[in-house]
C-alpha cells in the first residue's frame, strides 16, 4: 500500500488560467467553524495535518521541514508524519505555557474553514469549551481499535452541551482494522446508544484514515461499502449555526451608541438573531420601549435588510433611551426579562466557585453583577452522573441558580447562543472564570415583565428641583451613624429638600425582620436596603442610610445599583476603642461576654471603605460638625 | 414565550468575507466601547490597510474614534510614508509617528545593528508610544496563520504594565464575549483580524477596492542580492558592496517593512487578481520574505513576549 501523498483538492488549472473567474466564485464562499475532539492517540493532529495537506496550504519551504522531520523525530518510519505540522503540543508543556486553543485554516472551492484543536484530556476541559463555544460543527475522533472510550464520551457530553448540533463521528485509522464494515458498524451502534443517552440529536459516521488519506478529501477504494461523502465533503456541505439563526425572531444587543454630531444617533451591534428591514417594529429592553428602524446605515449605503451575523448600525424613527448593554428586540415578539435563572456552568478558574460571592456577568453586550447559589449537582463528565457538591473547581461542570442585580434581557442558550451564554469575571483579578449557559429564568422573576412608566425618574427629580442621591453612612456599631445622618435629615429638611431615613434597626423591625446576623444574612440585608434606596431614588428622594454595612463588596454592590454619581459613601471612621466604650446601646459589653455572636469589630470584621466620597472623624468633630460637612457635600453636588 | 417566525423569503447566506468583516467589525466596537484611550497600530502594510478599512466601516458614518500610531524606525521603503500620510488624511484621523529618540541618537540601523535594529526601532520604540501617550488598548494587524505560535494567540492579548506578555495569564475566549477588564496599568493589544488568511485579506482589497502601498505590484525596482534575498535599494543610505551596481529587476514584495530587511520577489503581476493569482501558484510560506524570522527558532514567540507583536 502506498501513502497518498499527492494534495487531491484544489483546482490549479482555475487560477492559471482564469483568475478573475476563480476569485469570482472564491468571493461567495461560505466559512465554517468546527472543533476536533481527541486525544493524540486517536490521529487528531495526523487528520488536521492530512486536511491542510490535502487543502494544499502546505507550502514547499514548509514541506521541505515536515519532510526533514519525519524522518528525525517522526513516528511514522520515515514516512511524512502530518502530526508534525499541528504538534506544538509537547514543546508547549516544556516550556510550561498554557496548553491551549490552536485556530487553524483551510479553504476548499466551497468554503473557509477554521479548526479549533484543543487537547482532549479532562484537565483541559475549558480549552475544549473555549474552542467548541464557536464552532458550527464537531469532528469527534475514533480509534477503529479502541471503539467508544470514555474520552470519546466526554467530548461528545461537551460539544452536545455546548448546543453544537452537526457532530461528525470521525471513525479513524480504519487501514490498522482491515477497512473492516463489522467493525465501523459496531462502533457506530455502540456510539448511537451513547449519542441517545446524553440527547443528541442526530451524528454522522465517516470511516477514515488520516493517515492513509482514505474518505478524507476522496472517497477510498478501499471501503466500498462505505455510501457517504468523504470528510471534506461533508464538511464543505454541512449547515452552518448563522443561517439557522436568521429563522429566529430579530434580537440585537447593542455594543455603542454612535453619535458624531446631533443630528445622527446609530446604534451599532452584531445581529444575534433573525433579520431587520427599515420600517420593522421593534422593542428595546428591557426598558420595553418601542419605535420603528428608520433605516440601516452601512459605509457602502443605507442597506435593505440585514440578518444574523452582520455587524450593522440602526436608526430610530423616534427618539427612545437606548445604550450599551440593552437589545433591540422584534416589537411582537420580545424576549424574556428576567433576573434569576438556572443555568450550567463550566469553571475555569484555579480558584474555586464561592457561592455567594458577587460575580461579574457579561451577556450580549451587558455587564452586571451577579451571585452564584451552591450547585445542585456536579455533572461527573465520565460517567455523566450527578454528584452533590459545594462548589465547582477547575474544569468542573454543574447546574446553579444565578441572580444578577437587575433584569436583563435573555434567551434559554439552547434556542439563541448569543443571549443565552455569559462568562463569569472575578472582580479582584478580572480573571474569567467560568462560561454559562443559561436554562430558563426561575419562576418569581419569569412571570414579571418590566413595565415601561411615562413619568420617568428624571420628571420625578425635576419636580422636587433637586439631584437625587443615596448618601450610605457606614461605620462600626456606636460609630455615630444613626445620629449624624439624623441632624443631616433634619437640615436637608429645613432646606426644603425631599429625603428619606433609612435606618438600620428600623428596617430589621420590618421589611428584614426574616434575616439574623450571619454573614449571608448582612449580605441579603444590604441587597435588600439598596434595592429600597434605588426605588427612592428613581422617585427623586435624597435617601440617607445608616447601616454597618462591613464588607466592601456589598457597599459597592449598591454603589453598583445607584445611577453615576449617585451613590455618596460616608465613612463615620471611630476607632473600635472609641465607639466600644460608648457602648450606647449596651451591646459590646454583650459581645464581649459571648452573648452575642457575629458582631462586627468583635468577632466580625470590619473592611473599611478604601475610596469614601467623605470620611468623618468623631474623635475630632461634633455630630453637629460632621453633619454639616455631609450637608455641604450633597448640595455643592 | 418566543416563538420562532418563519424563515426569511430569500435564503441569506453570509459569505466568509461577511462573516469576517462583521466579526472584525464587532471587536473593534468592543474595545472602543470599553476601553479609556484606545490606538491603532498602523504599520502601512496591506494587514493594516484592511484593518482601517475596517475601522471606517465600524464607526460609519463617524470617523474611527481613535488615532494611528505607525512606530518608524526612519527605514521604511519612502513609498510607504506617502501611503501613511494619505491614509490617515483619507480616514479623517490624527497620526501619530514615534521614532526610539535612542536609536535615532545612536544610528541604530539594519546594516550594523543586526536584531538590535528590531529592538530597539519596534520593540522599544513602541513601548514607549504607548506609555507616552497612556494608550491603554492597542489595535494590531497580527493574523493567526501567519506564524506557528500566533496560531494560539487571543484575539484579546493582556500586557502587564511593562508590556510584557505573559502567556500563562491569558484568558478564554468564549463566544464572542471578550473579557476587557484590567487593572490600572495593564494594557491590551487588541488583534481584530486574527481569522484572517492571507488569502482572505487580498481577496478583500480586491473586493473592496482598498488602497495599499505600489510595492505590493510589479515594477522595475534597482535591487541588489544578499544571500537568499533580493534586496530594493530604496534610497542612498543602502550600502552596496564595492563596485556593486544595482540591478533594474521586475519585483514586487509580498511583506513590507524596513526596506534592507525586506526581501522582493521577481514577478511580472501588475494587478491585484495577478498578485493573487502568483500568491495561490506559489510554493513558498508569506513570512520566508521577512529577515525577522531568520534569527533563531522561536523567534516570534520571544519577541512578542518582550512587547514586539
Amino acid at each position: 500500500m502506498t501513502v497518498a501523498t499527492d494534495p487531491a483538492y484544489v483546482t490549479d488549472a482555475l487560477i492559471a488560467e482564469d483568475i478573475d473567474a476563480y476569485l469570482t466564485a472564491h468571493q461567495h464562499k461560505t466559512m465554517l467553524r468546527f472543533i476536533t475532539c481527541g486525544s493524540v492517540d486517536d490521529g487528531k493532529s495526523t487528520l488536521i495535518g492530512r486536511l491542510l495537506y490535502d487543502t494544499k496550504m502546505i507550502f514547499e519551504d514548509q514541506l521541505a521541514s515536515l519532510e526533514r522531520d519525519s524522518k528525525s523525530v517522526g513516528t511514522q518510519g520515515g514516512e511524512i508524519d502530518f502530526a508534525l505540522l499541528v504538534d506544538g503540543l509537547a514543546a508547549e508543556r516544556e516550556q510550561g505555557i498554557t496548553i491551549d486553543v490552536a485556530y487553524r485554516f483551510f479553504a476548499t472551492e466551497k468554503r473557509k474553514f477554521i479548526v479549533a484543536d484543543t487537547p482532549g484530556h479532562e484537565q483541559y476541559t475549558r480549552n475544549m469549551v473555549t474552542g467548541a463555544s464557536t464552532a458550527d460543527l464537531a469532528v469527534v475522533l475514533i480509534d477503529a481499535r479502541q471503539g467508544v472510550l470514555t474520552q470519546t464520551r466526554r467530548h461528545s457530553y461537551l460539544v452536545n452541551l455546548l448546543g453544537i448540533r452537526n457532530i461528525v463521528l470521525a471513525i479513524n485509522k480504519m487501514d490498522l482494522v482491515g477497512y473492516s464494515q463489522a467493525r465501523f458498524d459496531e462502533i457506530v451502534e455502540d456510539y448511537a446508544r451513547f449519542a441517545k443517552q446524553i440527547g443528541m440529536a442526530a451524528f454522522t459516521p465517516i470511516p477514515i484514515s488520516g493517515l492513509k488519506g482514505d474518505n478524507i478529501a476522496t472517497k477510498s477504494p478501499d471501503m466500498p461499502w462505505y455510501q457517504g461523502p468523504a470528510l471534506l465533503r461533508h464538511l464543505e456541505e454541512a449547515p452552518i449555526n448563522t443561517t439557522r439563526l436568521q429563522d429566529h425572531a430579530f434580537r440585537m444587543p447593542v455594543q455603542w451608541v454612535n453619535r458624531p454630531n446631533l443630528d445622527f444617533r446609530g446604534f451599532a451591534g452584531q445581529i444575534g438573531t433573525g433579520e431587520v428591514r427599515p420600517g420593522d417594529a421593534i422593542r428595546v429592553l428591557p426598558s420595553g420601549k418601542t419605535t420603528r428602524v428608520k433605516s440601516i446605515v452601512s459605509f457602502d449605503g443605507d442597506l435593505p435588510l440585514a440578518v444574523a451575523g452582520q455587524s450593522v448600525t440602526l436608526t430610530f424613527a423616534d427618539e427612545v433611551d437606548c445604550s450599551r448593554g440593552d437589545v433591540i428586540v422584534a416589537a411582537d415578539n420580545p424576549c424574556e426579562v428576567a433576573d434569576q435563572f438556572e443555568a450550567t456552568l463550566v469553571w475555569m478558574d484555579e480558584h474555586e466557585m464561592l457561592p455567594g460571592r458577587p460575580y461579574l456577568l457579561k451577556i450580549g453586550t451587558q455587564t452586571v453583577t451577579a451571585t452564584v447559589t451552591e450547585p445542585k449537582y456536579e455533572v461527573n463528565v465520565n460517567t455523566l452522573e450527578h454528584l452533590a457538591s459545594k462548589t465547582l473547581g477547575l474544569n468542573a461542570i454543574g447546574v446553579v441558580n444565578i441572580a444578577t442585580d437587575r433584569a436583563i434581557p435573555f434567551e434559554a442558550y439552547a434556542s439563541n447562543p448569543d443571549l443565552g451564554g455569559f462568562i463569569l469575571i472575578d472582580r479582584m483579578t478580572n480573571a474569567t472564570v467560568a462560561a454559562g449557559m443559561i436554562h430558563f429564568a426561575l419562576r418569581r422573576s419569569q412571570n414579571i415583565h418590566w413595565q415601561a412608566v411615562d413619568i420617568s425618574r428624571e420628571a420625578h427629580a425635576a419636580q422636587k428641583a433637586q439631584k437625587p442621591a443615596v448618601v450610605w453612612f457606614t461605620g462600626l456599631s456606636g460609630s455615630g451613624k444613626s445620629t449624624i445622618a439624623n441632624i443631616v435629615e433634619k437640615k436637608l429638611h429645613a432646606l426644603g429638600r425631599h429625603t428619606f431615613l433609612l435606618d438600620g434597626d428600623n428596617v430589621r423591625h420590618g421589611l428584614n425582620r426574616d434575616l439574623g446576623f450571619t454573614d449571608a444574612d448582612r449580605v441579603e440585608n444590604i441587597r435588600r436596603v439598596g434595592e429600597v434606596a434605588r426605588l427612592m431614588t428613581d422617585a427623586g428622594l435624597i435617601v440617607l442610610t445608616a447601616f454597618i454595612s462591613p464588607f466592601r463588596s456589598e457597599r459597592r454592590m449598591v454603589r453598583e445599583l445607584m445611577a453615576e454619581g449617585e451613590f455618596i459613601e460616608v465613612w463615620v471612621n471611630t476607632p473600635l476603642e472609641v465607639a466600644e466604650g460608648r457602648d450606647v446601646k449596651g451591646l459590646y459589653r454583650k459581645a464581649r461576654a459571648g452573648q452575642l455572636k457575629n458582631f462586627t469589630g468583635i468577632d466580625s470584621p470590619y473592611e473599611p471603605p478604601e475610596a469614601a466620597e467623605i470620611v468623618v472623624d468623631t474623635v475630632t468633630l461634633s455630630a453637629e460638625e460632621a453633619a454639616e460637612r455631609v450637608v455641604n457635600a450633597i448640595l455643592s453636588r | 414565550m418566543t416563538t420562532p417566525v418563519p424563515p426569511p423569503a430569500e435564503g441569506v447566506s453570509l459569505t466568509h468575507l461577511q462573516r469576517l468583516e462583521a466579526e472584525s467589525i464587532h471587536i473593534l466596537r468592543e474595545v472602543v466601547a470599553n476601553a479609556d484611550n484606545p490606538v491603532m497600530l498602523y504599520s502601512v502594510g496591506k494587514d493594516s490597510a484592511v484593518m482601517l478599512h475596517l475601522a471606517k466601516k465600524a464607526f460609519y458614518p463617524a470617523p474611527p474614534p481613535f488615532p494611528l500610531l505607525h512606530v518608524d524606525t526612519t527605514w521604511k521603503f519612502r513609498a510607504m510614508y506617502d501611503m501613511r500620510e494619505k491614509a490617515a488624511r483619507e480616514a479623517g484621523m490624527e497620526l501619530i509617528v514615534h521614532q526610539n529618540p535612542e536609536a535615532l541618537a545612536r544610528g541604530i540601523n539594519p546594516f550594523d545593528h543586526g536584531g538590535l535594529h528590531t529592538d530597539m526601532w519596534k520593540t522599544e520604540g513602541l513601548k514607549q508610544a504607548l506609555t507616552k501617550y497612556n494608550f491603554d488598548v492597542a489595535f494590531g494587524g497580527a493574523r493567526r496563520d501567519e506564524e506557528k505560535s500566533r496560531a494560539k494567540e487571543r484575539v484579546f492579548s493582556f500586557r502587564t504594565a511593562n508590556h510584557r506578555w505573559d502567556p500563562k495569564n491569558q484568558r478564554p475566549e468564549l463566544w464572542k464575549l471578550y473579557n476587557t477588564r484590567k487593572a490600572k496599568g495593564e494594557s491590551i493589544r487588541v488583534f481584530p483580524i486574527s481569522n484572517w488568511t492571507e488569502l482572505d485579506i487580498w481577496q478583500y482589497i480586491h473586493l473592496e477596492g482598498i488602497d495599499i502601498v505600489p510595492l505590493y505590484f510589479s515594477a522595475p525596482r534597482p535591487t541588489v542580492t544578499r544571500g537568499d534575498l533580493l534586496l530594493m535599494v530604496d534610497d542612498d543610505r543602502f550600502r552596496l558592496e564595492p563596485g556593486e551596481v544595482p540591478v533594474m529587476r521586475s519585483v514586487r514584495f509580498r511583506t513590507l517593512g524596513c526596506y534592507p530587511l525586506s526581501g522582493a520577489v521577481e514577478s511580472t503581476a501588475t494587478t491585484l487578481p495577478q498578485v493573487i493569482q502568483e500568491m495561490l501558484l506559489t510554493t513558498t510560506s508569506e513570512r520566508q520574505g521577512r529577515a525577522i524570522d531568520h534569527d533563531q527558532a522561536a523567534s516570534m514567540e520571544k519577541k512578542k513576549q518582550e512587547g514586539y507583536f
